[in-house]
């Protein structure tokens, strides 16, 4: 490899951080906001610009192995170094965190209030997510994890919104705090482990490479990983430690809901599987069921709670939950297809969620309500925004031809092999979601328009745009799923313990 | 015996500094007295210089080990001599408004840093104690120094009467182990308890208990933690940063030099208790502060919490294997990166509430509402520094804290360490309300001071450099670990 792909990774994770850097020495507030705006384009499009570099570049005959390998030496008295690396599943988030960071700027132009500070943390929030995906150390990883979670805070709490129910209120400053003490509370387990794994193998290393071929006693793995997995899991929104993740989402602006939903939850799914399954692979077969059950819950619960939402987003909210039950369903397999399903759900559901959430996002913004009840009718004056609704709804609950029906077909298929009857729970998951969402297009978009809805303008060009691509994008991998099947795949091979 | 008096020399020109800043603040106007601070800080700078000089590759010790000078003692010398120093600027536009003996306040600064110096090398018990005893003097007059003021009048008392309590309780735990041991060497009482290993007498262990309630009094771990809140609250702010960071600094130079030279044989006897005392300050710290509405009593509380991650580290210094006692570095240094990293991100925050308060007259948190408004720069820096307490990355604090719980699973305390970490997450959320409040939160109505804050030019060159310092020293740790890792290897010979 020649010098640019050593250090494409860095590159990958410094920029975002550089560019907050610049911004908060940038000077001036309010009048130069529109340089800032495209200068946070530019280097969200840069990322993508690398992302795409090292996809080219990427040798797919060679998914199991890391790849852009860099090492750097940082701390000798711990063995913290600062290596970066990417295999197959890395890959496949590295491209879902490339496509959400551009749309996620994209349709934070429509911020105005105080955005210099907003471009700032949703810099570094996508800095930690890219760090996350590509750390082979686990101080490293445990440092950007901590990272993509803490902007939330006053992402959250500045620019949100709150939601009032008939009852009371649920105030932006309330789910903003009860996101970050869930996700730091979940980050303690994590922590835990980390050390325990550090001090159990005595390496002198927190190498995750080194780490994954110890090959921990199995007394070991088997109270370790269920920290991990719950610690991890946690931010994946797995049940019952998922209650911050819907009120999160909803409360968030409409570019942080994509990020979050988008990208960020997948980091916890991603850490079960780096952290968690390849280097416990005894503890993971040893609490898989567990796994199993709480991800068979995801589904089933997250789709019925989604049904009987009020709230736009809420209903999107709740059916994240739903579809990362699908993600732990798969990762729980542990076999081959199961968990290529896994993480093309990851892949899909990113992707999908930041498409409901933008228009989510463009009706909330023009009408100033998510109320379901009030909202009717809309396809009319927003038949661009209908249009693409569909197309994430559809993609949502498993329509042929879009990304989720691969995604999910692969779960199922992994779970009849070894779960049959968890598989038939699952299918009916799915069968619930296709009622909710079609009862939600029904209502929102289609039937009598009422009056006041009647000046409502239809999306933005950004807005646009941004539904366009990743419309397009669930479409394509929808209907030529196999060059990501490949890719993912050979990276889930390479785990010892994940069988077929 | 042949006593090398020249080894001295850098307290020599400390004590020299702190006589001359005396003897000039006669001759001057008054209304120049208070640029004494620039004497005063040129003077700590020079002596650091000094130390380094004479002392880098030195192994020595004095009157057949009262004092070491090695390369713990002149870490520590460095360390604390710079910190105050800064701290000495730090109160530059403070002492220029509220305080009318300038030299006195300066000199005194002085004279509890030669005190410092000699708690971290000291060898021998009553040295060390008498080292003690002259911080503590010079703070009992610093914590008062306002006495026109009530909250100060009750700083201080509360701070003398349990100040000299707790030094009662420390002679006499010292006369006990003098009475079972017949030394007050470090090193005779570790070759005491080598060879009387598991047959310690009760006197003994008593004694022991006794030093650890002493000093846990100096450093305000729970439950000796009752004098902190009030003292940090009604003393002038800059002694307020002095006692949270340099004199808890010293304390825990003392702690680890004596927990390592002397004690370490007889860690069984006080690992658990150190333990215990650890996760009492680390809840009660962190779960009072939540409450708190006065800045000051907040950080007051706060450090008692950090106290106790330094306390875990504490307990980290060995563990048993197979009957040994094996010495553990990483805790040792652990312990020192926490105290840096503490230091430059609480003085930072001290910095802010003087400016802050210099500004609006008060100390409330309610005056820290809309403070990104009033000041972008004062709520970078403050945010920068509450999230490095609460070990967030990028900050040193969340390296150190990661070094620190390292170094208790390495001690087998993995238990130790969880409890801190839940303890830091605890941390975050009062952090975060403050945060929230500069950020998020309106300035409040009654207030009626002009909006914009303005900053001494001081005052923001200092914000800057420990931010700077505290956003570097978590990026870029290794030549501060190294430095750390060579004074922690003078009092733990590496295993």
């Amino acid at each position: 490899m020649n010098g640019f792909d050593d250090s494409v990774l860095t590159l990958l994770v410094v920029l975002p951080f550089a560019a907050a850097l610049a911004l908060i020495l940038w000077p001036g507030e309010g009048e130069q906001l529109r340089p800032m705006k495209w200068f946070s384009s530019g280097v969200a499009l840069a990322t993508t610009a690398l992302v795409v570099w090292i996809l080219l570049r990427f040798d797919y005959t060679d998914g199991a192995q890391y790849q852009f390998i860099s090492k750097t030496d940082w701390l000798e008295q711990l063995g913290i170094g600062f290596d970066l690396g990417v295999d197959g599943i890395a890959v496949a988030m590295l491209a879902l965190t490339a496509i959400a960071f551009p749309a996620a700027i994209l349709i934070g132009w429509n911020v105005d209030a105080r955005s210099k500070d907003y471009l700032i943390l949703l810099n570094l929030l996508v800095g930690g997510v890219y760090g996350t995906f590509v750390s082979l150390d686990l101080f490293f990883l445990f440092f950007f994890y901590e990272i993509a979670v803490l902007p939330m805070y006053l992402l959250i709490s500045f620019w949100g919104s709150s939601t009032s129910f008939p009852r009371f209120t649920r105030s932006k400053e309330y789910s903003a705090m009860k996101l970050v003490l869930f996700l730091v509370g979940g980050s303690v387990l994590i922590w835990v482990s980390i050390i325990a794994m550090f001090v159990e193998a005595d390496l002198n290393t927190f190498n995750l490479v080194d780490l994954q071929r110890v090959g921990f006693d199995e007394s070991f793995q088997k109270w370790v990983f269920p920290l991990l997995m719950v610690g991890f899991g946690l931010l994946g929104g797995l049940w019952p430690l998922h209650t911050w993740s819907p009120d999160g989402h909803v409360s968030a602006p409409t570019s942080v809901s994509m990020l979050h939903a988008g990208v960020l939850m997948k980091l916890g799914a991603f850490g079960i599987i780096r952290v968690g399954i390849q280097t416990m692979p005894e503890g993971a077969e040893a609490w898989a069921p567990l796994l199993l059950g709480m991800g068979a819950v995801n589904v089933i619960y997250g789709s019925i709670a989604a049904m009987s939402q009020t709230d736009l987003k809420y209903v999107i909210g709740y059916s994240s939950v739903s579809h990362m039950g699908y993600v732990f369903l798969g990762l729980a397999t542990l076999h081959t297809l199961g968990v290529t399903g896994a993480v093309l759900q990851m892949f899909s559901h990113g992707i999908m969620t930041a498409l409901m959430f933008t228009l989510a996002g463009a009706i909330y913004q023009t009408s100033h309500t998510r109320d379901i009840g009030i909202l009717s009718g809309l396809a009319k004056v927003m038949p661009v925004g209908a249009f693409f609704f569909a197309i994430a709804g559809f993609a949502s609950l498993g329509l042929p031809g879009f990304s989720g029906f691969v995604a999910e077909l692969l779960v199922f298929l992994g779970l009849f092999q070894t779960y049959p009857w968890v598989g038939a729970l699952a299918v009916i998951g799915a069968g619930i979601t296709a009622v909710y969402m079609l009862r939600l297009l029904a209502k929102v978009y289609f039937g009598e328009t009422a009056r006041r809805w009647e000046s409502l303008p239809d999306l933005k060009l950004n807005e646009t745009l941004v539904a366009g691509t990743l419309a397009l994008i669930l479409l394509v991998v929808g209907l030529a799923p196999f060059f990501l099947i490949d890719v993912i795949r050979e990276g889930v091979r390479h785990i010892p313990v994940v069988t077929g | 015996m042949n006593v090398n008096f020249s080894l001295l020399a850098p307290e020599y020109v400390l004590v020299g500094v702190a006589f001359a800043v005396l003897t000039i603040d006669f001759m001057l106007p008054r209304r120049y007295r208070f640029h004494l601070s620039w004497f005063a800080a040129g003077g700590l700078v020079l002596s650091a210089v000094v130390a380094m000089i004479q002392r880098w590759d030195a192994v020595e010790t004095l009157y057949g080990g009262l004092f070491i000078a090695d390369k713990f003692g002149l870490f520590f010398f460095v360390f604390l001599t710079i910190l105050t120093a800064v701290i000495v600027l730090i109160s530059h536009d403070y002492v220029r408004q509220h305080i009318r003996q300038p030299g006195e306040f300066y000199a005194l600064m002085v004279f509890a840093a030669v005190g410092m110096i000699g708690m971290a090398a000291a060898g021998e018990l009553l040295t060390a104690y008498v080292a003690l005893e002259l911080l503590s003097f010079s703070l009992y007059v610093l914590v008062a120094f306002r006495r026109d003021d009530a909250h100060g009048n009750e700083a201080g008392v509360k701070y003398i009467v349990l100040g000299a309590f707790s030094s009662a309780i420390l002679l006499y735990g010292i006369s006990m182990v003098w009475g079972a041991t017949g030394t007050t060497y470090y090193d005779g009482i570790s070759e005491h308890l080598a060879s009387n290993a598991g047959n310690l007498d009760s006197t003994l262990i008593l004694g022991l208990a006794l030093i650890i309630a002493g000093l846990g009094f100096k450093v305000a771990a729970a439950p000796f933690h009752m004098w902190a809140p009030d003292t940090y609250q009604g003393a002038p702010t800059p002694i307020t940063a002095f006692l949270a960071v340099a004199s808890k600094a010293a304390a825990f130079a003392l702690i680890l030099r004596l927990f390592t030279h002397a004690l370490m044989p007889a860690l069984e006897e006080w690992q658990v208790l150190v333990g215990v005392l650890s996760v009492a300050t680390m809840v009660i710290g962190n779960l009072v502060a939540i409450v708190q509405s006065n800045i000051k009593r907040m950080l007051a509380y706060s450090s008692v919490g950090q106290v106790g991650f330094l306390l875990v580290g504490v307990a980290a210094l060995g563990h048993i294997e197979g009957g040994a006692v094996i010495p553990v570095t990483l805790a040792s240094d652990a312990v020192i990166l926490h105290l840096v990293g503490y230091a430059f991100a609480n003085l930072a925050a001290f910095t802010v509430v003087i400016t802050v308060s210099n500004h609006i007259g008060t100390d409330e948190l309610s005056g820290y509402s809309g403070l990104a408004k009033r000041s972008p720069y004062l709520s970078l820096v403050m945010a920068v520094a509450l999230f490095s307490l609460a070990g967030l990355p990028f900050f040193v604090g969340f390296l150190t804290k990661f070094y620190l719980f390292t170094a208790a699973a390495e001690a087998e305390l993995l238990w130790l360490a969880g409890i801190a970490m839940v303890a830091s997450v605890v941390s975050l959320y009062y952090y975060l309300m403050v945060v929230k409040r500069m950020f998020i939160d309106d300035v409040v109505e009654s207030d009626d001071t002009p909006l914009t804050i303005g900053i001494p030019r001081l005052s923001w060159m200092l914000l800057g450099g420990l931010l700077i310092g505290t956003v570097l020293l978590g990026v870029y740790p290794q030549p501060l670990a190294d430095a750390v890792s060579a004074a922690s290897g003078a009092i733990l010979p590496g295993v």
